[in-house]
């Protein structure tokens, strides 16, 4: 037990006397709750749309007017030419074109039936897809509002129709910060628990310290401890540092017991330590372990369900993220803050991180040999 | 009981035969040389003696304790300096040396009689980060933490390689010290000069070793004569020479040329004359250990 200690204090002084340190452990959490809490935006606005109207009617300038009030578009240029349009669209001036025909008008009145065409620029698919939805949920709007203004009925006799009311259970105002900055949150730690902890074992094989070292009596598991412990501490300290930054910036709800949250992060460092020593066991240059944490990391966390809903993947990415720690811990602290999730909700993800820090770490011990 | 035992010991990396059945042991009290050139196999036996290595044959002792079966207990009885700089270059001279007494479970203040010597020397830095020490005091410090959990057998991989002539000197004295304090050491040096301070030494080369004695027994055991030449232009003299059919060998020392020849040496004068070299002097001298190392590499060379 006193020989972890010598090591740990060993370590606390190591990582404090690094200058890059200290800026890793408080400047970075905060500029990446603020940069991308605020950037990492789902909300699409502003998007410019060029509207072609052949027509020049009455309805046809009330269509364009609903579209622009509706506050997600912008009139970036309206013209008579398709073309004009279309180069727009080529140049990725406009997002979005409506082109209404000519007789737009007289064809909904006499026939009773007129089209119109909505050209999407789709380099951005999700981009894309909420641009056409917010569209033909405008124009299909009006297509009633146009059905009942000319069978000239009010409201109350108009045909019959479904009067949808919704309501955004778990997060009313559909504030994206209340989503991201959880899953921010855990890439902090993560970052933190598999980098820094595996460059740590790997820098005393670059530097050769671990020569001398292994001629003393520290014991495999003395040298493991001592080694990975100060990042699980560290790790924790910026979760509770993040959420502190969250709730006062953010005011992050905190709807359950915030120390599910944190028993959980014990037992995912553990996997994500596991993975750094693990990684370490194998490489031999910081750079090296860099590049493979990399990797993985990368994979982890597009695949966390962070960034897009790991219901929206493909059956067999589906499956991959049941191997995926970060997915784990995105859902779990997405839960209890904002759901107010409580033990009995977690207690099936709790034991399978305590499995994935078994294996993980199990297999990691296993490599690592003393006798290098 | 002798402190280190090796019994035929072998080992290889892939093709390359890095040690060649080598057995030699340490006496008690004993300062026993490692010499040979870069690449010889000194640092893989000390990485065997240190427990870091398996022999692929053989078997090695220190202190009556097995290399392989009972590497804890060497582990804690064992000083071991490595090769390259092996301490913590961002931990400061007093922090390095308190943190190896600790993980000994011992402390500085335990063991100051043996490292006083040395650490006096360091002491007005301890404050500073062992990375930004010179190269010699990087080593002392490099030794005190080899020392101070009081081993009772000294392993020093070329403590002196990279390091100047006066620490040097330095280092070579603090080690007739810790001799005299009963410690037996295990130093290697491809320098032959500091081979003359040891005990015993072992000539070891491509993994072989060529000769085990005192220093001066292996001077005395040379047994030709040794002609000291010099001139002007030393580079056609070496030319010259090696073109010569009496010439046995010819090395340069310094300034002058080490021949020797199984001719008489008038023989030489009379082939050099002619070739007008200016300034040529020929003079006898005394062979040193330097002389029976250069042999002995040629004989194994030729052996081979």
């Amino acid at each position: 037990m006193r020989t972890i200690f010598f090591i740990l204090q060993k370590e606390f002084l190591q990582v404090f006397r690094n200058r890059s340190m200290l800026p890793i452990i408080f400047v970075v959490p905060v500029v990446q709750l603020l940069v991308l809490a605020f950037a990492a935006n789902y909300e699409i606005r502003n998007l410019s749309v060029d509207v072609v109207d052949h027509d020049g009617s009455t309805w046809s300038r009330q269509l364009r007017d609903k579209l622009l009030s509706s506050g997600y578009f912008t009139l970036h240029r309206q013209s008579y030419s398709q073309q004009e349009a279309f180069e727009d669209l080529e140049a990725n001036r406009a997002d979005l074109i409506l082109t209404i025909p000519p007789h737009f008008e007289r064809d909904l009145v006499r026939e009773n039936e007129a089209t119109v065409q909505l050209l999407v620029n789709a380099i951005n698919g999700s981009k894309a897809g909420l641009a056409y939805g917010y569209a033909a949920n405008i124009i299909g709007r009006f297509n009633r509002q146009v059905r009942m203004d000319w069978l000239a009925l009010d409201e109350d006799d108009g045909p019959e129709h479904i009067d949808i009311t919704y309501r955004y259970w778990y997060n009313p105002t559909l504030n994206y910060k209340f989503f991201m900055v959880p899953g921010i949150l855990v890439v902090l730690v993560t970052l933190i628990g598999a980098f820094l902890s595996g460059m740590n074992i790997v820098k005393e094989k670059e530097i050769g310290t671990i020569e001398q070292l292994n001629v003393t009596p520290i014991r495999k598991h003395h040298f493991i401890i001592g080694k990975l412990l100060p990042f699980w501490i560290i790790a924790l300290f910026e979760l509770a540092f993040g959420l502190a930054v969250g709730k006062l910036v953010f005011s992050l709800p905190f709807e359950g017991n915030i120390a599910w949250v944190f028993l959980f992060a014990a037992v995912y460092l553990l996997v994500m330590l596991g993975l750094g020593l693990l990684i370490s066991t194998f490489t031999e240059t910081q750079q090296q372990s860099m590049f493979i944490t990399w990797f993985f990391l990368i994979i982890f966390i597009l695949m966390s369900g962070l960034f897009t809903p790991i219901e929206s993947m493909p059956a067999w990415a589906q499956q991959l993220t049941l191997v995926n720690p970060v997915a784990y811990f995105v859902k779990v602290i997405r839960m209890v803050m904002q759901k107010g999730s409580g033990w009995a909700d977690i207690q099936h993800y709790f034991g399978i991180m305590l499995l994935m820090a078994a294996a993980v770490n199990s297999v990691a011990i296993w490599n690592y040999r003393k006798t290098v | 009981m002798q402190p280190i035992v090796i019994e035929n010991v072998h080992k290889r990396f892939g093709d390359v035969k890095a040690l060649h059945d080598i057995s030699f042991s340490v006496e008690q009290g004993e300062l026993f040389g490692l010499i040979g050139p870069d690449g010889a196999g000194k640092s893989t036996l000390f990485r065997i003696l240190a427990t870091l290595l398996l022999a692929d044959q053989g078997s090695a002792f220190v202190n009556g304790l097995h290399v392989v079966k009972d590497y804890k207990a060497i582990r804690r009885q064992v000083g071991y300096m490595p090769g390259r700089f092996s301490l913590y270059q961002d931990l400061t001279i007093e922090e390095n040396l308190n943190f190896f007494a600790t993980i000994f479970k011992t402390s500085v203040e335990e063991n100051y009689d043996l490292i006083k010597d040395i650490y006096e020397q360091i002491a007005p830095f301890k404050g500073r980060p062992a990375g930004k020490l010179s190269g010699g005091m990087k080593q002392k410090l490099a030794l005190c933490c080899a020392l101070v959990h009081k081993p009772a057998v000294l392993f020093l991989d070329e403590p002196t390689t990279g390091v100047d002539p006066v620490s040097r000197k330095e280092f070579w004295e603090m080690l007739q010290r810790l001799r005299q304090k009963g410690i037996p050491i295990l130093v290697s040096t491809p320098y032959m000069d500091e081979a003359m301070l040891c005990d015993r030494v072992a000539l070891i080369q491509k993994g072989e070793i060529m000769q085990i004695n005192t220093p001066g027994n292996i001077v005395k055991s040379y047994g030709k004569k040794i002609w000291a030449m010099r001139a002007d232009n030393m580079f056609r003299l070496i030319r010259d020479l090696r073109a010569f059919e009496g010439t046995d060998s010819c090395f340069a020392f310094g300034e002058y040329l080490h021949v020797t020849l199984h001719v008489p040496v008038e023989k030489v004068q009379a082939y050099l004359t002619p070739l007008q070299h200016g300034n040529l002097v020929i003079k006898p001298a005394q062979p040193g250990i330097e002389d029976a190392f250069m042999q002995l590499m040629q004989e194994q060379n030729e052996t081979v």
